[in-house]
């Protein structure tokens, strides 16, 4: 080859779009999952916010129906959003202040987001330990203690939650009380069911592999000489912990975090079946006005709002968790 | 002896700052290290020299207090070390791959320690000592970086400040060069002795590459398989090895096999009985090995003359196989007699004056002085 200057290299023939790369159809199959199965239903369930109930099927007019006194269908359709819904949920807000104002929307949100930040707090309090157990045990003992965390998945999440109800029971035939009873550590029956306890336990209990298995995966990482290093240079277990393994586990409590957290918020199943349905859950609230209420606009907009209320603490703690390898620099 | 030359420097007799009494170490069956008694003085640079597996590092973590010795005391400066957790052990280490905290800057690094001191030290007191660590070892400048953003050898230098910065009564070096390139390793050796030096600081250093030991420490200790089987300054080492191992880990070395009759060695696959000297001549029919440095042989067209004085020598023709020049020096690959017994010899070039060296296939004499060999019992 010479060694003048470089002719300019001909750009290749553009091909039509079926016959690009591999690369470019491995690349485009997750944002093909998200326009279709994320981006495309929630541009749905916005429409049906912006609409109008009616007793009709389905139950709503959307804002992009046209009147069809003309006979014929008008271009560009006309938008006549119906923001009556999301008004709802706004004077609910304006009311807060009110003693004795109703609520509901908003109680239902804050049961919600309570309850699934106290199961995430509880799932990282007891997944951490778990995961690192894991992570520190040997490799053949490893497999068989994810799978062990993996084996509830192979039953129904109902039948589960529904085992759970045999077994708080808070009558005398539950299992539990029927122990307790049978060691005579108790003379009557608890009353461990219908409770927020037993939501909070349910709750634990069914997200709990969805903590274990992203931080499992974070701390199986972690170089076991970083901790010796700072016992090395005179860090107490403790301290070691506090600056080396927290900091650089960050990643993946963040990611536990939001795999508990997210689903959590919509959860309603658990604390109906668990808690009695007497305190009420957004997701509760969306079945309701999707079935029985029949009011499908608010419904949809309430999901709307929540969906909102969680990308943003997600942007935000993917902002944090995606700096450098985890948190800042440990504080003296 | 013929070369035994002192060179190493000279420690007044004081008592051992460290001390390892009968030190082993059971993994599971196998026995990491194995009754190892040692004593260290103060300010010395001591290597542990020894192939990977044979217990130098599980020794050196025993010191750091990062594993539990099976049996044994380790006593440094009279403090017995043994309950001391190795948070509170007088000690720091410098890790093989350095172990830099991957979050936290370089200051931040070179402080972790001293934030760890009880009386705790001020802001000031923290920030003036990772000043001065980083000034010797010249990094004042990449402070604020983080430790992915330096080069091998800086990374090298944060994690000899960070393993500094206490003052560590010992300092533990960790096959300190084994993560640097060729290149600048030689270089690194050498700074790093001067600077272990200006500090003052008592070092054990682990380490499988014997050139590297040899041009750091004062005094070796080799190990295998658990045992140590000498200790000595470097030339002791090289010069009088204690057993076979030693003299084949350390350089090269012509080992003929035999037993000891009339003072001799009969029944090597040397073409004649061997003669021998050594200071405390084993007994009668022992079986025993004798070795003998490349440098130690002679090589020449015409069979060796007499020596003065009552010096035995050597001396067998064997046929040139293979020669590797290196320069200063050549190594010759012989054939000895008309057997397939190699034997290799190490002549400087300008040995050969005005005549020119032996090619390939030529027939020499090769000879040594019996007190250039040394007689091994095992």
């Amino acid at each position: 080859m010479s060694s003048g200057p470089a002719a300019p290299v001909p750009a290749p023939p553009r091909r039509p779009f079926f016959l690009l790369r591999g690369r470019f159809w491995v690349a485009s199959l997750p944002w093909a999952w998200l326009l279709l199965f994320f981006l495309l239903p929630f541009v749905l369930i916005v429409n049906v916010s912006l609409s109008t109930p009616d007793l009709a099927v389905p139950p709503y007019v959307s804002p992009f129906s046209q009147p069809q006194a003309e006979g014929r269908p008008v271009f560009p359709p006309a938008f006549n959003p119906d923001l009556g819904s999301y008004r709802r949920l706004g004077d609910e807000v304006a009311d807060l202040a009110r003693p004795g104002a109703e609520l509901q929307y908003l109680r239902a949100f804050g049961n919600s987001l309570l309850l699934a930040a106290l199961t995430t707090l509880c799932c990282l309090l007891v997944g951490y330990p778990f995961a690192w157990h894991i992570a520190r045990s040997a490799e053949g003992t490893r497999n068989t203690l994810l799978m062990l965390v993996m084996l509830p998945f192979w039953t129904s999440f109902l039948l589960r939650v529904y085992a759970w109800m045999g077994l708080l029971d808070s009558s005398e035939s539950g299992l539990i009380n029927q122990a307790l009873l049978a060691l005579g550590l108790i003379d009557a029956p608890l009353q461990l069911l219908y409770n927020s306890g037993a939501v909070l336990i349910g709750m634990v209990y069914s997200y709990l592999p969805f903590m274990v298995l992203p931080l499992y995966a974070n701390l199986v990482k972690l170089d076991m000489r970083l901790l010796e290093a700072a016992r090395d240079l005179g860090a107490r277990p403790w301290t070691a912990f506090v600056s080396i393994t927290l900091p650089l586990s960050w990643r993946g409590i963040v990611a536990g975090s939001m795999m508990v957290f997210i689903p959590a918020v919509g959860e309603f199943v658990i604390p109906d079946l668990l808690g009695g349905g007497g305190v009420l859950m957004i997701g509760r609230r969306i079945w309701d006005d999707f079935g029985p209420n029949q009011d499908w606009p608010m419904a949809a907009a309430v999901a709307v709002v929540m969906v909102l209320l969680l990308i943003v603490p997600i942007m935000v703690f993917h902002r944090h968790g995606g700096r450098g390898d985890g948190a800042g620099e440990a504080g003296p | 002896m013929s070369a035994r030359a002192d060179s190493a420097p000279h420690f007044p007799a004081e008592p051992d700052y460290l001390r390892i009494e009968g030190i082993s170490k059971r993994f599971d069956d196998a026995l990491a290290v194995d009754n190892v008694t040692l004593g260290v003085r103060r300010r010395e640079i001591f290597a542990l020299l020894g192939s990977s597996g044979c217990g130098k590092s599980t020794l050196l973590r025993m010191i750091a207090g990062l594993e539990r010795p099976t049996a044994g005391r380790i006593v440094l400066d009279g403090e017995d070390l043994a309950e001391v957790p190795a948070f509170r052990r007088p000690t720091n280490m410098m890790f093989q791959s350095y172990a830099l905290f991957p979050h936290m800057s370089v200051a931040g690094n070179v402080a972790f320690g001293l934030r760890q001191e009880r009386p705790r030290l001020t802001r000031e007191q923290i920030d003036a000592r990772v000043a001065e660590m980083l000034e010797l070892v010249q990094l004042q400048r990449y402070a604020a970086r983080k430790p992915h953003e330096l080069s091998g050898g800086q990374q090298q230098r944060v994690a000899l400040a960070r393993s500094l910065a206490k003052e560590p009564k010992l300092l533990l070096l960790d096959e300190p060069l084994a993560a640097l390139d060729k290149k600048i390793r030689q270089h690194t050796q050498l700074e790093l002795v001067s600077l272990i030096r200006r500090v003052g600081v008592t070092c054990i250093l682990v380490t499988h590459d014997q050139e590297e030991a040899m041009t750091m420490a004062s005094r070796i200790g080799v190990m295998s398989e658990g045992v140590l089987l000498q200790v000595g300054t470097p030339d002791e080492i090289y010069e009088h090895p204690s057993c076979r191992f030693t003299a084949e880990f350390i350089g090269e070395t012509n080992l003929f096999h035999g037993r000891l009759e009339d003072g001799r060695l009969n029944g090597s696959d040397f073409p004649a009985p061997l003669a021998i000297a050594a200071e405390a001549m084993p007994a009668p029919g022992t079986e025993v090995w004798l070795s003998v440095r490349p440098e130690r042989v002679v090589l020449g067209r015409q069979p060796p003359a007499a020596v003065n004085g009552n010096v035995s020598i050597n001396a067998a023709q064997g046929e040139v196989d293979e020669i590797a020049y290196l320069g200063s020096h050549s190594v010759y690959h012989l054939r000895l007699g008309g057997g397939g017994r190699r034997m290799i010899a190490s002549v400087p070039s300008a040995h050969w004056g005005e005549a020119s060296a032996p090619a390939r296939g030529e027939r020499v004499w090769a000879w040594w002085l019996a007190p250039d060999g040394v007689v091994l019992t095992r």
